[in-house]
């Protein structure tokens, strides 16, 4: 690390020194925080079309037969479709681009102290390929037949036959959809990984490297690790849907269940692929607002490792029931309980750094809190489903649904605005009004919590998941229960409004909020030296900065200032 | 807990339940005691003029033993849940008891049939009784069950029992339940089985031996050939 490693020196060679079109700027940029708006406006328009599925399919559940308002009557096949593309859009193109590759992209260079990232052109062939899956997946909605409606899970041989899905051309386009969007991340991958490994700025050791560029390689190599079956077993099914293979039809010598095990193979290291970063993202904010050394740097970093490796183990608690051999639960069983070990290490961790801290209730560190307190109960709930003896009763239930959605919602959503108000005025050097930010806050919180408790209890009351209209079960039809549904839907309809809020912040203030100056909340870590927005090549190519310490020494005894950047000599 | 919503109605049913208290218990005592740490200090610590924040690694063993020990005392709950979820497990889904009545469960895109063994006691003869959306079993003895699908993955649940299986084509999953009360139940499909997953709705009908007896001579002179083969 004698010197600093430059991307942007690279671009330039071969792209000439010609003034910027709007093509460049914006369409086809190669600059990584360009590339990172490009994921995260791409992302957020496919959380607002995920959020509106859900809109449509939870007004259905609580008043079955409305037309429903913006949507009109939904039949079964829309409904499964609609339940369907809600999952797989939320995973694959909300967490994945918006946690990964949105921060990943912006933050990685900046933090590293690096002017781009190493490969700028595969990061932009990136985003082109991940933004081709989004407009297949879309498309599939407007084809013969409609939307694949067989779960996000696509168990053949459901997904393999059009005569069992009627969807002949949906279901194609879903699979070749979802093997795009890998194709994207794994070009993702290999640069962040490369990137963070070669390009750093001299001085900056492993043990230097801010916590959440650490998670965003960690996430990378997880999911470079595991996609490879999923990618494997895509291609089997697109040639059993289209050329006649019988990979996973059992009347002609395959095995669905050999699906099962590719998918959860990759599925499961995916849910850490997305919890890793917010897990950085939110070390990144609680070490800034309660001016805290982060507790146990090593330690964090180890049992990010340590559930990343794990998690390559556990894939079978899927597929509990679903006909493996019964002695292979025990088995899984014993994995994935201890995975709450480190897990729940890293929580307490986490909690431990607020001890003796001067915390300041910010938006950004709410929503980083916010993470820490749901997630536990998503933690917790987990136990339920790893355990094979009470999975039997809860898998498939609606536990399961509000088990996965206190998970992937505290990732997801809660990251995201934890990250995005954090980060927003380095993004665009403008303050998010601290007013409008509290009331998105407690807005989007506590409707999260009315929604998803109530279907705790439909699940603990055997309601099943997946069904249009429980109105043909007596047992689930009854009153009691379709008013927690009722509630459910109504809490998430406050919750939608609610998001107007964050909108209009983010407007307003982008236009007309305060400067922000380089360092609005005196941190500690690179991107805070860059201008703020950094222009191309993030910081001055005479002055880059160097750094001399870990990403967290706030509060240290004997200076006056009580944070210590990365790049200030001793 | 359960039985709060829905009835425990299987010899295993009870194992289960406790298997849940048990998780609730030890997974609730972690959970509130880490979130009211977790408040404790976000309110204790809360920003006041002139102090400044407390600068601790959290590197060396002293300090470390704050989350160490609480991480031992997580594995030793994890091991007591392991055991007590191992063993329920071993109990309903490997060792099945000796079986005194045999029914076989075929799912379809959207129905199900039930193939009752008839007076002889033995499927696949002449007295089978098939009958779509209805089970019937006595109370009191271990029925095993034969799962078959005709087409697509379907799942075989009836909450009131704690059972759930999925059902593959191709193959043939058995299982085993014995029912300890009389009365009528739900069956549901638990996985997409495709546009009428929401319309497969069956009902279990649990009577006494006399009643279940009296119930299949009653049925028997129906030939399950005949139905079957069309």
């Amino acid at each position: 690390m004698a010197e600093h490693a430059s991307g942007v020196a690279h671009a330039h060679d071969a792209h000439g020194h010609h003034e910027e079109t709007f093509l460049d700027k914006y369409v086809i940029p190669l600059d990584h925080k360009r590339i990172g708006f490009q994921y995260l406006y791409t992302g957020c328009a496919m959380a607002i079309i995920g959020a509106f599925m859900a809109y449509v399919f939870r007004m259905q559940l609580a008043f079955p037969g409305m037309s429903v308002p913006g949507y009109g009557v939904v039949s079964p096949a829309e409904y499964n479709a609609l339940v369907t593309n809600h999952g797989t859009i939320m995973i694959f193109w909300v967490a994945m681009p918006v946690l990964i590759a949105a921060f990943g992209n912006f933050l990685i260079p900046l933090m590293i102290g690096a002017d781009d990232m190493v490969f700028p052109r595969i990061n932009r062939l990136s985003y082109q390929v991940f933004l081709l899956s989004a407009i297949v997946l879309l498309g599939s909605f407007f084809v013969d037949g409609g939307a694949f409606g067989g779960a996000w899970t696509a168990y053949p041989p459901l997904s393999a036959k059009a005569e069992y899905s009627l969807t002949p051309l949906g279901s194609t386009l879903w699979v070749l959809a979802v093997a795009l969007e890998f194709v994207a991340f794994l070009l993702g991958g290999v640069n962040f990984i490369t990137t963070v490994m070669n390009s750093r700025a001299p001085g900056m050791r492993m043990y230097d490297i801010p916590m959440v560029i650490w998670m965003i390689v960690i996430a990378s190599i997880l999911f470079m690790v595991s996609v490879g079956p999923l990618v494997a077993g895509a291609v089997m099914l697109l040639f059993d849907q289209n050329v006649g293979t019988a990979f996973f039809d059992p009347d002609r010598g395959g095995d669905p269940v050999l699906w099962q095990h590719l998918f959860w193979f990759f599925g499961h290291p995916e849910v850490y692929v997305v919890l890793l970063p917010t897990c950085g993202i939110v070390a990144e904010i609680i070490t800034t607002f309660s001016r805290k050394k982060l507790f146990g740097y090593k330690t964090v970093l180890y049992t990010a490792f340590a559930t990343g490796v794990l998690s390559f183990f556990v894939w079978a608690h899927h597929q509990f029931i679903s006909g493996i051999d019964p002695r292979m639960a025990n088995l899984f069983t014993v994995t994935t309980v201890l995975i709450s070990v480190p897990l729940a290490e890293m929580m307490f961790v986490y909690i431990a750094t607020l001890y003796g801290g001067s915390i300041r209730l910010t938006t950004p560190m709410l929503w980083a809190l916010a993470f820490i307190g749901e997630f536990l109960i998503g933690g917790v709930t987990g136990i339920f489903l790893g355990s094979s003896g009470s999975d039997i009763y809860f898998h498939d239930t609606y536990f399961v649904l509000a088990h996965f959605h206190y998970t992937f919602f505290p990732i997801t959503i809660i990251g995201f605005f934890a990250g995005i108000t954090y980060w927003f005025p380095k993004m665009t050097g403008k303050m998010l009004s601290d007013r409008l930010g509290k009331w998105h806050f407690w807005g989007t919180i506590i409707p999260f919590n009315c929604i998803f408790i109530p279907l705790f209890v439909l699940g603990a009351a055997g309601q099943h998941r997946r069904i249009y209209s429980y109105e043909f079960f007596p047992e689930l039809a009854a009153d009691n229960l379709q008013n927690l549904r009722i509630f459910a839907t109504y809490s998430m309809l406050v919750m939608l409004v609610f998001q107007v809020v964050f909108f209009v912040n983010l407007i307003v203030s982008w236009r007309n909020g305060k400067k922000a100056g380089r360092n609005p909340w005196k941190a500690n870590t690179l991107e805070w030296v860059a201008p703020s927005p950094p222009g191309h090549g993030n910081f001055p190519p005479d002055d880059m900065p160097v750094v001399y310490r870990g990403p967290y020494e706030y509060s240290v005894p004997g200076r006056d200032d009580d944070y210590w950047p990365q790049n200030v000599p001793a | 807990m359960i039985t709060q919503y829905v009835e425990a109605a299987s010899t295993y049913a009870g194992d289960i339940d406790q298997v849940i208290l048990l998780i609730a218990v030890l997974g609730g005592f972690w959970f509130l005691a880490a979130e009211f740490i977790f408040f404790g200090f976000i309110f204790k610590f809360l920003e006041t003029p002139g102090r400044r924040a407390l600068y601790v690694a959290g590197e060396d063993e002293r300090e470390m033993r704050w989350v160490t020990i609480p991480h031992l005392l997580v594995l030793v709950c994890d091991i007591l849940i392991i055991v007590a979820a191992v063993r329920v497990w071993v109990d309903v889904k490997i060792e099945a008891p000796p079986a005194q009545n045999t029914v076989r469960i075929i799912a379809q895109q959207w129905a199900w049939t039930f193939v009752h063994p008839g007076a002889d006691g033995e499927l696949d003869t002449e007295d089978d009784i098939a009958i779509n959306d209805e089970l019937h079993l006595p109370v009191d003895a271990v029925t095993s069950f034969e799962l078959v699908s005709r087409d697509v993955m379907h799942s075989f649940s009836v909450p009131v029992f704690r059972i759930k299986q999925d059902i593959i084509p191709g193959r043939v999953i058995t299982g085993w339940v014995e029912p300890t009360a009389v009365g009528q139940f739900d069956i549901q499909c638990v996985e997409m089985c495709g546009i009428g997953h929401g319309l497969m709705p069956a009902r279990v009908f649990v009577e006494t031996q006399q009643d279940h007896a009296a119930w299949t001579a009653e049925h028997s002179d129906t030939s399950v050939a005949a139905m079957i083969a069309d």
